[in-house]
């Protein structure tokens, strides 16, 4: 079973910059993102979310997102998902660097969990 | 018991208000959002038009169905997913067979709470639906029911959405999503329920 990270923003270049950021400590981590709508406004797209997470060669998910109406198209790309994911209502760049340098380091997901709930922010 | 001529006429009409009125939801959407509000409602309604013009023969279900996934794909903020899931759940209840209005519409507010996390009070479109809702139950839906519960989201706190990082910022603005909100049960007073 591999773990794999998912980050989701309104905008694309913060999706794509938290992921440059993460994967500085996570080269072997699963990592893929979705940011901003289908015509790259500012939003976000269930479709681009679904396609995040079947790019993702982890089969069980760590989703990370920055505001609420994200949320709700994670919730809904989930509901369609094959895979596990699970949803964080945390500090989006704090807890996906977090959740990235302890997959790195072969943490199991109850720890990560553990050190992510401190995070919760939503 | 809502048919497909009724059901598209319905969003056809709400689609020419929303378009009518987009630069009013964007106004209001700006102090307490990030003044969208008109534009992406337009957006979706644009394409839930353009899936309905060809589905006059179609049955309730797929005419639910088509315009949720049109808002859902096409609206970017969270007026989608939440307008989606409303349309998603009554086109789940309408393949089980229901074509009451009262009761379609209480499955999609259900949907909508869950989805939004929204309770009564919150400032969010919750505030409109359920005091409608209520009155279709009644057979009462006026336009005088849906204005009232349209102002009364004013002098409310935001709890959720955009607006809820305002805090008390937030009161005395209409919450943008129960003003559209209010058109599609204008839409629905002129094209289902009074004829």
């Amino acid at each position: 079973m591999s773990l794999g990270i998912v980050v989701v923003s309104h905008v694309p270049e913060v999706a794509a910059g938290v992921v440059t950021l993460i994967r500085q400590v996570a080269a072997n981590v699963p990592i893929t993102y979705a940011g901003g709508t289908d015509d790259q406004l500012i939003g976000t797209s269930m479709a681009k979310i679904s396609t995040a997470f079947e790019d993702n060669s982890a089969d069980e998910l760590l989703a990370f997102y920055d505001l609420g109406s994200a949320k709700m198209n994670l919730e809904m790309a989930i509901e369609m998902s094959d895979k596990t994911v699970h949803l964080y209502d945390t500090a989006l760049v704090e807890s996906a660097y977090t959740a990235a340098s302890l997959l790195q380091a072969g943490v199991p997901l109850a720890a990560v969990e553990a050190q992510l709930a401190p995070l919760k922010i939503k | 018991m809502l048919t497909t001529t009724q059901t598209i006429a319905w969003l056809n009409n709400f689609a020419d208000k929303i378009e009518t009125n987009k630069a009013y939801l964007n106004d209001l959407d700006t102090p307490i959002g990030d003044g969208d509000h008109g534009s992406n409602m337009v957006r979706g309604l644009t394409a839930v038009k353009a899936t309905l013009a060809d589905k006059s023969n179609a049955d309730l279900t797929t005419v639910f169905k088509a315009t949720a996934l049109a808002l859902i794909s096409k609206v970017g903020g969270a007026a989608g997913p939440l307008y989606g899931t409303a349309f998603l759940e009554m086109a789940k209840a309408s393949k089980d067979g229901v074509t009451d209005l009262g009761i379609l519409l209480a499955t999609a507010l259900a949907g909508l709470k869950k989805r939004g996390g929204a309770a009564t009070g919150d400032k969010t479109l919750v505030d409109v639906w359920r005091p409608v809702l209520t009155a279709v139950h009644a057979d009462r839906l006026t336009s005088t029911v849906i204005k009232t519960a349209v102002e009364r989201t004013k002098p409310m706190v935001a709890k959720k959405g955009r607006a809820s990082y305002l805090g008390d910022r937030s009161i005395g603005h209409l919450d943008p999503g129960a003003v559209s909100s209010g058109y599609l049960f204008t839409a629905l007073l002129e094209t289902v329920v009074q004829s």
